[in-house]
């Protein structure tokens, strides 16, 4: 089909070719698009003048406003810095009674902490702090390493077995090939009975279980079992246990050791969020207290 | 396949088939013991197989009629076939995973399931698997029909499908082995990327070689985009995937690019599969299939040529404004969000062309919903370059990015935009590839296209409503200048939006399912068989061929 056709519809004329039955036809491009194109170059163009956007061979045309993003983050972390650093004074300044004391400081923490809280601790320890296998409660008594404001400060500051220099060390070691399985149930049993979970009370083997406890567990955990915060060696004589007081836990706790860890906040956290934290754990505590 | 094929051919074929399995061979002695090995067993046993299937009629009589008379159509069938394969495969997996999101025990615990190894086989599959073969398989048919020629060659045809989804299966279960590149839609590893390269030579060779024996004096406009989609392709992959193998006998690489240079480079493959991938080779389909069903004219040569060359001149500079507010340089940021907005014009104008194409067949629209379906894309192309255009803006993009907005909008484009003209496409293709009248069943369409158009508006709306908030969360302070919200709040605020993705992504499963049961039910009815006057030629009266020199 050479010879230029016209559609009947529209009147434009066809380009005179064919291709398995398509026609084209040769209508002008409309208004609408030049205006199009014009507006959208325009606006490439005015970015262009005004920002950061042609490279030459060594540098790059900075743009008539002068703007640059590395700039424009350290200004707003900048601005954001002076407008809270009234409040983060005193968060550092203060200790905890005194800022819960403080009605605009407490609400600051009641602001702050969840967010705070939820995107740094809640993944190990629960949205409120309640805790879960392998991770303690931080809203009950029993603390490994002290529930002191201070010590939580430390705590935070530096980690459980974490990278940080001055880090919390804490180990339980394994005690497989060093007890045989009878006695590491043995001595799993009288544990128990020291914190009165029902189990074998047979009084010889209650006997047995202390002996081998005085030998391989007290130095840690104390002759009672209460535990020593200054090694971070949980109480045992308590109800509360980070990985479970039932047989089979207790078992491979004793048989592989446990080793747990918490990264150093220090550098990633300034103080007056690790004040914060620490603030809100006790509001998480009131929280639970009222549940 | 076999039986049309000369006893030469034959032999060729044999040939090629051995070598590659004796490359299987190799790569599961040398890499056993790796994903690699596996990856050997596969390239093996497919080999074999075909090896099998060629033997069977090894000395069958060879093909007595004049080959050059006819259309080369069974690599087509085999093709579009192939294409709904993936697309089921591909979507269900992209289901799961989408109900995943919402309940994580989906994921029963295993290490092969986790999100992180199916993300990728959903995308690979829909991409590269159903999108893929749906371009190879249509681009064969409509270079063949407007050059009223037949395809160059008997074996390459089948070379560069088979070959491409050998690739596509190496891709997709070594991700399922945990084997990645860690390059969003080019994860799949260095053999694999080597032989996809193979692969695109011989459909590039392929593509230029009918071209240049067309009947037609002019090319259509649907064969420069699909020359645009195989050639840049090309270029893209080969860049992207420069690598050195940590090993030659194991599937591990390091990419030759670190830093901010490896995720520029990315990004410039990364957004040019999005523009030459997804929207030049099925800006092909519609190019060829929408005027075809509609029976009118291209509404205008003129604006063809100026959104071709606008879409191929434009795009390639956009990739940047996947990576604003990062290590990236201001001044390239400043660059991609300008030429993104320029795109936007050209883009429009390829869908204005389509839509216009569409006046005075309106009432086909509206009675026939292959149509309906060329159609409803051509808007949702239209809808997706702006939304896309917009979201490159910077100070959008702080807002968009990283949220779930970037995947509505991907998903406008591939499940509106892509899918729905794959479908068109599929759906005018199949009864004349197959020599059928019509479909056989035209309700199973038109349930098709209400599940799929349903499917993506509660897609598309779910993500919108779950990004926005996520992003406005996420920059939520409070009076004290402190963030409101933790991450865990914005991920229970999505929860429900969730589910909403979930049950669109179910309608547009399902949409498809029918969709291959349609086909698979067109190719096996025979009552509808017809010949129309449907082959290469090289006179105006549609004469059958003058034989060109095979």
């Amino acid at each position: 089909m050479t010879v230029k056709d016209r559609d009947p519809l529209t009147g434009h004329k066809t380009t005179g070719h064919e291709w398995n039955g398509i026609t084209e036809l040769n209508t002008r491009v409309p208004k609408s698009i030049w205006w199009f194109i014009l507006v959208s170059h325009l606006y490439a163009l005015i970015a262009w003048v005004l920002l950061p956007a042609w490279p030459g061979i060594n540098d790059y045309t900075k743009g008539i406003l002068g703007i640059d993003q590395r700039d424009q983050v350290e200004q707003k972390v900048a601005v954001m810095r002076e407008s809270r650093a009234d409040w983060r004074e005193q968060m550092v300044a203060l200790d905890v009674d005194e800022i819960r004391a403080d009605p605009a400081l407490a609400a600051i923490v009641a602001g702050t902490g969840p967010a705070l809280f939820g995107d740094n601790c809640a993944a190990c320890h629960g949205t409120f702090g309640q805790g879960g296998p392998g991770y303690p409660s931080l809203v009950d008594d029993a603390w490994l390493w002290g529930g002191d404001p201070d010590t939580i400060m430390e705590t935070l500051r530096v980690g459980i077995n974490a990278d940080h220099p001055d880090t919390r060390f804490a180990q339980m070691m394994a005690f497989d090939g060093v007890l045989g399985r009878d006695e590491i149930r043995t001595v799993a049993n009288y544990v128990q009975s020291l914190s009165g979970i029902e189990s074998d009370s047979d009084p010889d083997r209650l006997a047995a279980g202390e002996k081998l406890f005085m030998d391989n567990c007290a130095s840690c955990h104390g002759d009672d079992g209460t535990g020593n915060t200054d090694l971070g060696a949980p109480n045992l004589a308590d109800d509360q246990w980070i990985y479970g007081g039932d047989d089979q836990t207790l078992f491979t706790t004793i048989l592989k050791g446990r080793e747990g860890w918490m990264p150093a906040w220090e550098g990633r956290l300034d103080e007056a969020d690790r004040k914060i934290l620490t603030v809100y754990l006790r509001d998480l505590k009131d929280r639970k207290a009222t549940q | 396949m076999a039986a049309k094929l000369t006893f030469a051919e034959r032999q060729v074929a044999l040939l090629i088939l051995v070598v590659i399995a004796l490359v299987g061979l190799a790569m599961a002695a040398l890499g056993a013991g790796d994903a690699m090995g596996v990856h050997g067993f596969i390239v093996l046993i497919a080999s074999l197989g075909l090896i099998f299937v060629l033997g069977a009629s090894l000395d069958a009589p060879a093909p007595t009629e004049d080959r050059s008379r006819e259309y080369y159509d069974d690599p087509i069938k085999v093709g579009i076939v192939l294409a709904m394969v993936w697309a089921v495969i591909g979507m269900g997996v992209g289901d799961w995973v989408a109900w995943m999101l919402a309940y994580p025990d989906l994921r029963f615990d295993a290490a092969w399931s986790s999100f992180g190894r199916m993300r990728p086989v959903h995308t690979t599959g829909i991409i590269f698997g159903f999108g893929g073969n749906a371009l190879i398989a249509t681009s064969m048919h409509v270079m063949q029909r407007t050059s009223r020629a037949r395809l160059a060659g008997q074996i390459a045809p089948w070379f560069v499908l088979l070959g491409y989804n050998l690739f596509v299966v190496l891709a997709v279960t070594g991700y399922v082995m945990g084997v990645t590149q860690s390059k969003e839609y080019a994860e799949a590893e260095w053999y694999a990327d080597i032989w996809l390269v193979i692969v695109w030579v011989a459909y590039f060779a392929l593509y230029i070689r009918t071209l240049a024996r067309r009947n037609e004096p002019h090319i259509y406009v649907a064969n420069w985009y699909y020359l645009a989609f195989i050639l840049v392709v090309a270029v893209l992959h080969i860049v992207n995937n420069l690598a050195v193998p940590a090993s030659f006998t194991a599937a591990k690489s390091y990419s030759l690019f670190s830093g901010v240079q490896d995720a520029m480079t990315q990004w410039w493959y990364g957004h040019n599969a999005v523009a030459f991938f997804l929207t030049a080779g099925f800006l092909g389909m519609l190019y060829y299939y929408l005027p075809k069903r509609a029976q009118r004219p291209i509404y205008s040569y003129r604006l063809s040529i100026l959104s071709f060359w606008g879409i191929v001149f434009f795009y390639i500079w956009v990739g940047s404004h996947h990576l604003h507010y990062t290590a990236l340089p201001h001044w390239v940021q400043t660059l991609g969000m300008t030429f993104s907005v320029m795109l936007l014009v050209p883009s429009w104008a390829s869908a204005g062309n389509a839509l216009m194409t569409l006046n005075g067949a309106w009432h086909k629209v509206r009675d026939d919903a292959t149509l309906r379906f060329m159609f409803v894309a051509a808007v949702f192309y239209g809808l997706s370059t702006f939304e896309g255009s917009f979201m490159a803006i910077r100070p959008v993009n702080s807002l968009s990015h990283y949220t779930d907005w970037t995947v509505g909008h991907v998903h406008a484009g591939a499940m509106g935009w892509v899918a729905l003209i794959t479908f068109g496409a599929i759906y005018a293709a199949t009864p004349i590839i197959w020599r059928r009248e019509t479909m056989y069943s035209w309700k199973l369409v038109e349930w098709h296209f209400w599940l799929a158009l349903a499917g993506t508006v509660i897609y598309i709306f779910a993500m919108w409503n779950s990004g926005i908030v996520q992003g406005l969360m996420w920059r939520t302070y409070n009076e004290a200048g402190t963030l409101q919200y933790s991450f865990m709040d914005t991920v229970e605020a999505m929860h429900p939006y969730y589910i909403a993705r979930a049950i669109g992504g179910l309608l547009f499963l399902i949409g498809a399912i029918i969709g291959f049961y349609n086909i698979w039910m067109t190719a096996r009815d025979v009552r509808g068989e017809v010949h129309t006057l449907d082959h290469p030629t090289g006179s105006e009266a549609g004469e059958p061929a003058v034989p060109v020199a095979e």
